[in-house]
């Protein structure tokens, strides 16, 4: 059945051309007759769809459209004057020419003709506008220029839409099998109208009520799986946004077992070091586009600094002393805070999103994906791997790992752990600017951005398993993953709430997290 | 710290020294509401802002008591000690709230203007009985308690202690602010409750109730200062104070831990939410901003730099920081969260006995 639809419509797509041809060139004579003859020429005209009606109308209803005393048609555009049916440029003499006028009711006329000529407009907005006009308009007359303008089409969306205006068309019109198909074809696509159309029509027709009940369950299905895609990504990017903030505590806490409170406001710093390179190389016209990427070293340079300043002198001092650290961190972090609110003023600053991190891209299923989360859970994962890779095959990462398992033998080894605690402490520390330089992109940049950060981070990597980087991962997606799905219906505080109990009630099971340290560095 | 002895240690003279002072500031402060009463160009006059200022501090006093007794004694720091004290404040504003009865502005006879505002047609279930005044102090008691109860059963069987304790705590109070912030908890949401009338029949807003309360938060700090000196000093406070130097050990030795930290903890919290309740009548107003988890930690540095462990510490902490806090605030606002993070660092840093250490190595 369907493939005898496809097939008499590949013909009729096929056969429309030299018919709308003819069509134009036979009714275009009518624009110069009386009012009645206009009305009726601009009615077939605009359903004939022949994209070279659309200036000649449009001249008409400007009153740029001339007639001379040979009935010839001309289209003026200034000075200059183009043959209607041909397309030719002309010379007519000044005096031959007549202004063709209309009426009320031509222009009535017009205006639907207009509307529906747009869908084979050159302008793809236009026809994007136009088809989704028709889908709503809902006439079965659209069927045959909704048919040509499919065939013209090459933009995918556009397509899309003009199908589904094509759906709707065919289903209100008469004919049985055109009904069919557009029960066919809006059962494929993935549009809450295009369900409540079907719906509709079911009273309207009992006896296709089993072919329509179909429809309505596929479009269900697909729904339902964007409903979760949606989510999924949703979750995965709140999850990456997690993952940025926990890694460089993951380092300090997770590694060094240095709690840092100070972590948030190290992040607070970063996004302020990219409104700074912003703001420097706003005059500069080769390097002002890749303030965003260049503020990346910038931030995790300038977080660095200030982690191993703060780690040679004050941290060090307070090594096996956790609670007085904790508090010591949280008090460097209060004076970060008040010292950028004095210097940059308490209000938001902005930071200018690149170009390519801006707008939505649409996934198959129409899923929306906003760029720049996209471009944030791509960056997240690069961190990830850096600083995994940073870890396992660098020096660095070495005498880090041997000073965390056994300071003494690493110290007698000849491993400088002094240095190596200020470089792990800066490092960390480099990875919260870096993740500041990212949340710049979603979250106002104000000295108060770290304080929301701190406490899911430590969620986040006691969740994970202290001293597990990939149970970091984990739990920042997993955390993410869960607080958007239960968002629909817990609202997003009660969402946060119920995460932030659950993850509690977790680590009374499961102390050490979902991935443990083996070995002496469990018996804390 | 290191291990002590398990019998109670003599009585230093600095520290009979410190209780003198404690003694002597207690009865000053109590002269303070009569002082008050003073003319104005008296040389002793005590302005009300200074009254109503110290009725604060005192509350923030036994605040940073209960904490001690947690943090100083159990080993227990808890980030999240604002909660209990912001509980027992909310448990108080209910009273409060029901108290308004027929005078709020919409005038309607049960319902406080916040609920006729958000449309509730009756009171929900858990307002009910905070008409009456005994029900309120119980509840003010009961729900920090069982929160504590709850939450400390939870972490102690499980063995969580140090840092991660203080991040649950933290994540405690951070979570409970959020669900406070909600307009349908039924609890005001951001405004929270203010307007308050009156208290046990006495208008809140004239110079004899502020007395009272005054007195009452006085009493109480007293009251529980010498309950904590005094559960110090018994068996059952000497094996806490083990179990913060050495937990594993007094375990060992047969002691239930959690039982011991977890009574230490409760009571602790207890006190917190007398102080809320103290509190709230004073300020007149009660907003989840309390719950905010820079309140608790700000109450921590009290401690600190009072000196953990000592109880005289503690209240002189509170006020010492509190006093410096009233004073930079309004002779340098800018300044005063450098102080403050400041202060975190030097008593971290260079005294870690606090104050009070202070002056008992100079009596050394």
């Amino acid at each position: 059945m369907t493939r005898i639809i496809a097939l008499l419509l590949l013909m009729a797509a096929a056969a429309l051309p030299a018919r709308a041809q003819d069509a134009f060139l036979d009714a275009l004579p009518g624009l110069g007759g009386n009012f009645t003859a206009q009305a009726e020429a601009v009615d077939r005209l605009g359903a004939a769809g022949d994209p070279r009606a659309l200036p000649v109308l449009r001249a008409l209803s400007d009153g740029r459209l001339v007639k001379l005393s040979d009935g010839t048609l001309l289209v003026r555009d200034g000075a200059a004057f183009t043959n209607a049916a041909t397309g030719a440029a002309a010379t007519p003499a000044e005096a031959d020419t007549q202004r063709i006028s209309i009426n009320n009711r031509v222009r009535v006329a017009l205006r639907g003709a207009l509307g529906r000529l747009q869908i084979i407009s050159p302008d793809a907005g236009e026809r994007l506008a136009a088809a989704e006009g028709i889908f709503r308009s809902r006439s079965a007359d659209n069927v045959g220029l909704l048919e040509t303008a499919l065939a013209r089409e090459t933009v995918p969306r556009i397509r899309d839409q003009i199908a589904l205006a094509l759906a709707v068309s065919r289903l209100v019109s008469a004919d049985p099998a055109a009904k069919m198909a557009g029960i066919t074809a809006l059962g494929g696509s993935a549009s809450p109208e295009a369900r409540s159309l079907l719906l509709e029509s079911r009273a309207a027709n009992p006896d296709l009520a089993g072919q329509i009940d179909a429809a309505i369950a596929d479009i269900d299905r697909r729904l339902a799986i964007r409903r979760v895609a949606e989510t999924a990504f949703q979750g995965l990017s709140l999850g990456s946004v997690l993952l940025l903030a926990a890694l460089g505590l993951a380092v300090t806490f997770g590694v060094m077992g240095v709690i840092n409170m100070a972590h948030g406001e190290f992040v607070m710093l970063g996004a302020y070091t990219t409104v700074i390179v912003q703001d420097l190389l706003r005059g500069h016209p080769t390097l002002a586009p890749w303030s965003l990427p260049l503020a990346i070293p910038a931030a995790f340079l300038v977080t660095a600094a200030i982690g191993a300043a703060m780690e040679r002198g004050l941290v060090r001092h307070l090594y096996g002393r956790p609670l007085e650290t904790l508090l010591m961190t949280f008090g460097v972090g209060m004076m970060i805070q008040q010292a950028v609110r004095l210097v940059f003023g308490a209000q938001n600053r902005e930071v200018i999103s690149p170009p390519w991190m801006q707008g939505t891209m649409l996934l198959p299923f129409d899923i929306p994906v906003t760029a720049n989360r996209l471009w944030i859970l791509c960056f997240s994962l690069v961190v990830f791997l850096l600083i995994v890779a940073a870890i396992r095959f660098t020096r660095f990462g070495l005498e880090m790992r041997a000073v965390t398992q056994r300071r003494p033998i690493a110290a007698a080894m000849g491993i400088r752990t002094g240095r190596v605690d200020a470089l792990t402490f800066a490092f960390g520390s480099g990875i919260a600017g870096i993740a500041g330089v990212a949340l710049s992109q979603i979250d106002n940049v104000s000295p108060n951005l770290g304080t929301g950060y701190i406490i899911d981070s430590f969620l986040v990597v006691v969740f994970g398993g202290v001293g597990s980087l990939a149970g970091t991962l984990i739990a920042a997606f997993g955390l993410g993953v869960i607080n958007k799905m239960l968002e629909p219906w817990a609202g997003a505080v009660l969402a946060k709430v119920f995460v932030l109990v659950a993850v509690m009630v977790f680590i009374q099971r499961r102390p050490r997290g979902l991935f443990p340290q083996k070995g002496r560095a469990a018996e804390a | 710290m290191s291990a002590t002895t398990l019998h109670a240690p003599p009585l230093s003279r600095t520290r009979l020294g410190l209780r003198a002072l404690m003694g002597a500031a207690v009865v000053i402060l109590a002269a303070f509401p009569l002082l008050n009463m003073l003319p104005q160009d008296n040389v002793l006059h005590v302005s009300d802002f200074l009254v109503s200022v110290s009725g604060k501090w005192i509350c923030y006093a036994i605040l940073a008591l209960s904490l001690d007794l947690a943090w100083g004694y159990a080993g227990i720091l808890s980030l999240g000690h604002g909660a209990f004290f912001a509980l027992g404040g909310y448990a108080m504003g209910m009273h409060l709230m029901r108290l308004i009865g027929p005078r709020g502005v919409y005038g309607h006879p049960t319902l406080p203007d916040f609920m006729v505002f958000l449309g509730y047609q009756e009171l929900p279930w858990y307002w009910l009985g905070f008409q009456s005044f005994p029900f309120a102090m119980l509840m003010v008691l009961l729900v920090p308690g069982v929160l504590a109860l709850v939450l400390g059963w939870l972490c102690f069987r499980s063995r969580i202690t140090g840092v991660y304790l203080s991040i649950i705590t933290q994540a405690m109070t951070y979570a409970l602010m959020l669900a406070f912030f909600r307009n349908d908890m039924g609890f005001g949401g951001n405004n929270g409750f203010t307007d308050f009338k009156e208290l046990l029949g006495m208008p809140l807003n004239t110079g004899a109730a502020r007395a009272t309360l005054f007195y009452a938060s006085l009493l109480t700090l007293v009251g529980c200062y010498l309950f904590c000196l005094w559960m110090t000093g018994t068996k059952y406070g000497r094996v806490l104070t083990a179990i913060r130097d050495a937990e594993n050990r007094v375990r060992f030795l047969g002691y239930d831990t959690t039982s011991h930290k977890l009574f230490a903890f409760v009571a602790s919290a207890m006190m917190a939410g007398l102080a809320g309740a103290l509190y709230v009548p004073q300020v007149g107003i009660i907003n989840p901003g309390e719950f905010s988890p820079g309140n608790s930690i700000e109450a921590v540095i009290w401690v600190a730099v009072g000196g953990r462990g000592t109880l005289v510490g503690a209240v002189l902490g509170a006020f010492s920081v509190n006093g410096l806090k009233t004073w930079l605030t309004s002779a340098a606002p800018d300044l005063w969260l450098f102080v403050l993070g400041a202060l975190f660092v030097a008593v971290t840093l260079f005294l870690p006995k606090g104050l009070v250490g202070l002056i008992q190595g100079r009596g050394k």
